[in-house]
């Protein structure tokens, strides 16, 4: 390995090392990493399977069977918005699509200028503020169209 | 932080505590994540620099996990005299500081007022008068990241009283006596699980903690795992005692973070202490626990997925043709309990039996957190015994339906469950009842709702949340969820057949005794409740393409009435799709080719005029403009 892919995987090593290297935590590992990078390479899945003895297949089942787990490159803030139960009946599903228009993305997608990442999510258990979205891991409560303005203007 | 080494060490510390707590003001603030959203870390900031402004040494101020009434957060409660200030704001800090702080005085606008009468006190306010909070309890009153605040509340003494004055079958036998059934849905007597893992062959046993909670609309375990995380883990310890497991696990959902960090502090804080390790409290008992992260698959809740995933596989189900009793855990003995149940663990043991049973009704004990949301008034968190009615909860508690709206149904048991007509409102809330009337008590989810509310699409929104969830392992649920929301799909958007109706119920039989594990079994409940309570809305989507609700987007129109529109404008500008055309001063108009009925129109034309409505089928609109 180069000295640049030793930097590359300094991070997802040091993870690993966390875990003592052990294959039960694959799991636990892949949740670290996509916190740490937002998303999941290629390049870093193929790491972890090498270094935990694990057969690269499998590293991609659980990366892929997980909602929690990106493969594609995500923008500087996800923006999740709760499509709960309680959520759902105090109107969720109006809110996305209000969301979805403003950054221009169907859920899953990336704003073209890379700051915003939309998903969904089934419950943040919030459910007595429904609807609710947060933005990273800060949450509001039902926002108008004009709070969303707002509140998107303080992420860079 | 010295080791406990004793039961006496306990005592001497908890006498310590309490001591202390004794003196002075304290202002419990909730920190849960709902007050969070609502603002409680900028009150906390306002209210440690006006306490420090002021100079007042002797008052404490703690940050606690969830107090329930979330609707009305952030929630501040002056203790001693129990005064509680409703959606406080970093502004009225200074305010309630040298009011009620100082001068023992109430900020009248603050607190819960209805009818003109003021309910100053926490236990007065009608929404947690008419609860019974046990497991609740402490959630106004500790800090959860101070595993000191949980002794001086009498914390670990069950464990204590468990090691040094039961043997682990007398354990057993006072669960049992109390008749305590699993809070995460099944409803399974939690004694015979535990005794059939203590009596199981093997010698290395686990004990877990679900905290999956996947029910949309749920939040029971997020605040007890939030607010009051040592009651979790005390009762945990209690059970590997019971059982024999040297080692557990807690599984916690990914989308609960802050849930994670205090049941990851408070293991540590319990290793500190000595409660976690060798030789606990001096016992001969060892026992160690850690943390696995769910990584979002409502699947995985289910008891041999979740196994599987603590194992680094996917979370998918597996047969059980051997119980997880003889093999759970990597092949061995298991215990996996829920966290509502494993938090009532204590206080059996530290209360006894006959208290325990002394609420809830005879085949249901206890008490019973559920999450009153949705359309209610009050909104939040709510312990009650079993049996108490829905009427009761919604109403007395709930304060009845937001906007003086009608009561149309509940929904309860998350997507396994099902919806609760208006006719139902008195039947008692405990396991059977619940099942009888073709829902289930589930984990605690309660959803309200009214007449804007519509069934069929609520049915669809289960069935299209199972069909993604469906682990895809078995083919009955796999096809079966798949066809069934094709079929909902259709039939909110008005393309409905007459004979789809049979054919969801024959999909049904198909999915509940072909499925391999909970979740297909269950998945028809949303839809065969709504068809057998509500089969009119069905057939007014199918044959008149029309929803009373006004909810499917399909089947509905906006209508600006020229009589009333003055023209201001407001909707033309915030149309998004510019579907709204006219000039200033007259009336408006929408091109219904364009419109997306997102709605903002009706939300934002002033409710002096009240121009723009709703209306179904989308046809009658037609019929209107020929007028």
């Amino acid at each position: 390995m180069t000295d640049d892919g030793a930097s590359a995987f300094a991070l997802v090593d040091k993870i690993i090392n966390r875990y003592g290297g052990e294959r039960g935590t694959l799991i636990q590992i892949l949740l670290d990493v996509q916190k740490e990078n937002r998303w999941l390479s290629g390049e870093s899945l193929e790491h972890i399977a090498e270094r935990l003895h694990v057969p690269l297949p499998r590293v991609y089942e659980i990366a892929t069977f997980y909602k929690a787990f990106s493969l594609t490159e995500r923008g500087r803030h996800l923006v999740t918005v709760c499509l709960g139960t309680a959520c759902h009946v105090r109107g969720a599903p109006t809110l996305l699509d209000r969301i979805s228009r403003k950054l221009g993305v169907k859920s899953g997608g990336t704003s073209s200028d890379g700051r915003f990442t939309l998903l969904t999510v089934n419950c943040m258990g919030c459910c007595a503020l429904g609807p609710v979205i947060a933005i990273d891991e800060s949450y509001f409560s039902n926002p108008s169209n004009s709070d969303f303005d707002r509140i998107l203007g303080q992420y860079k | 932080m010295n080791k406990l080494a004793s039961a006496q060490d306990l005592e001497n510390l908890r006498q310590r505590v309490a001591e202390g707590n004794k003196a002075g003001v304290t202002l419990s603030l909730c920190c849960g994540t709902g007050c969070g959203a609502n603002g409680s870390k900028k009150v906390f900031d306002a209210l440690s620099a006006e306490l420090a402004k002021r100079g007042l040494r002797n008052v404490t101020v703690k940050r606690t996990g969830c107090h329930g009434f979330c609707e009305r957060g952030p929630i501040l409660i002056v203790f001693p005299s129990e005064i509680c200030y409703l959606s406080v704001t970093p502004e009225r800090i200074p305010e309630i500081v040298s009011k009620t702080v100082e001068n023992g005085l109430v900020v009248e606008d603050l607190v819960w007022r209805d009818g003109g009468k003021l309910f100053a006190r926490h236990s007065e306010i009608p929404f947690y008068a008419h609860q019974k909070r046990r497991l609740l309890a402490n959630n106004t009153v500790l800090d959860p990241t101070d595993i000191n605040d949980y002794i001086g509340c009498g914390g670990y003494a069950a464990l204590a009283r468990a090691l040094f004055s039961l043997t682990p079958q007398q354990v057993i036998e006072e669960i049992r006596k109390a008749g305590l059934r699993g809070r995460g849905g099944g409803g399974f007597p939690t004694a015979t699980k535990w005794e059939a893992t203590r009596s199981a062959a093997d010698p290395v046993k686990y004990v877990v903690v679900n905290g999956d909670e996947g029910d949309p609309g749920a939040y029971m375990d997020r605040s007890l795992l939030e607010g009051n995380p040592h009651s979790v883990l005390e009762g945990l310890l209690i059970g590997a005692y019971a059982v024999g497991a040297a080692q557990g696990y807690f599984y916690i959902r990914q989308e609960y973070p802050l849930a994670l960090e205090n049941a990851r502090r408070a293991i540590a804080q319990a290793e500190e202490k000595g409660l976690l390790g060798d030789n606990i409290l001096g016992s001969p008992f060892s026992f160690r626990v850690g943390i696995h992260q769910g990584a979002g698959a409502f699947v995985s809740g289910e008891s041999s997925a979740l196994l599987s995933a603590i194992e680094g596989h996917v979370g998918e189900p597996r047969l059980k043709y051997v119980r997880m009793s003889e093999s759970g855990l990597r092949g061995k003995p298991t215990t996996l309990n829920n966290v509502e149940t494993w938090a009532n663990v204590p206080l059996i043991v530290a209360k006894g039996a006959d208290w325990f049973s002394s609420a809830g009704t005879a085949a249901s004990t206890g008490t019973k957190i559920f999450s009153l949301v949705g359309k209610v008034r009050n909104t939040g968190l709510v312990e009650v015994p079993m049996g108490a009615t829905l009427r009761q909860i919604v109403f007395d508690i709930g304060g009845g339906m937001q906007n003086g709206k009608t009561f149309k149904a509940v929904q309860t048991g998350g997507p396994s469950g099902g919806c609760i007509p208006a006719q139902h409102l008195d039947a008692k809330v405990d396991f059977d009842t619940l099942a009888g009337l073709g829902s289930m008590m589930g984990s605690g989810g309660m959803i309200v709702m009214d007449d804007d509310s519509c069934m069929v699409d609520v049915a669809r929104y289960f069935v299209d949340f199972l069909k993604e969830e469906s682990c895809g392992k078995c083919l009955p649920c796999r096809e079966g969820i798949s066809e069934m929301s094709s079929i909902l799909n259709r039939i909110v958007k008005g393309q409905g057949k007459p004979d789809d109706l049979d054919f969801l119920e024959d999909i049904a039989v198909l999915l509940s005794e072909a499925s391999l594990c909970g979740l297909g079994s269950s998945a028809a409940n949303p839809v065969m409740s709504t068809l057998r309570y509500f089969r009119k809305e069905y057939e007014e989507h199918i044959f008149q393409k029309r929803c009373s609700a006004l909810a499917c987007k399909s089947l509905i129109a906006f209508h600006i009435a020229a009589a009333k529109c003055t023209g201001c404008g407001l909707c033309r500008k915030q149309c998004p799709v510019c579907a709204i055309g006219g000039v200033a001063k007259s009336a408006h108009r929408i091109d219904q080719a364009l419109c997306i009925k997102c709605g903002v129109c009706l939300e934002v034309c002033p409710s002096k005029f009240g121009a723009v409505t709703k209306m179904s089928p989308a046809s009658s609109l037609a019929n209107l403009q020929k007028q």
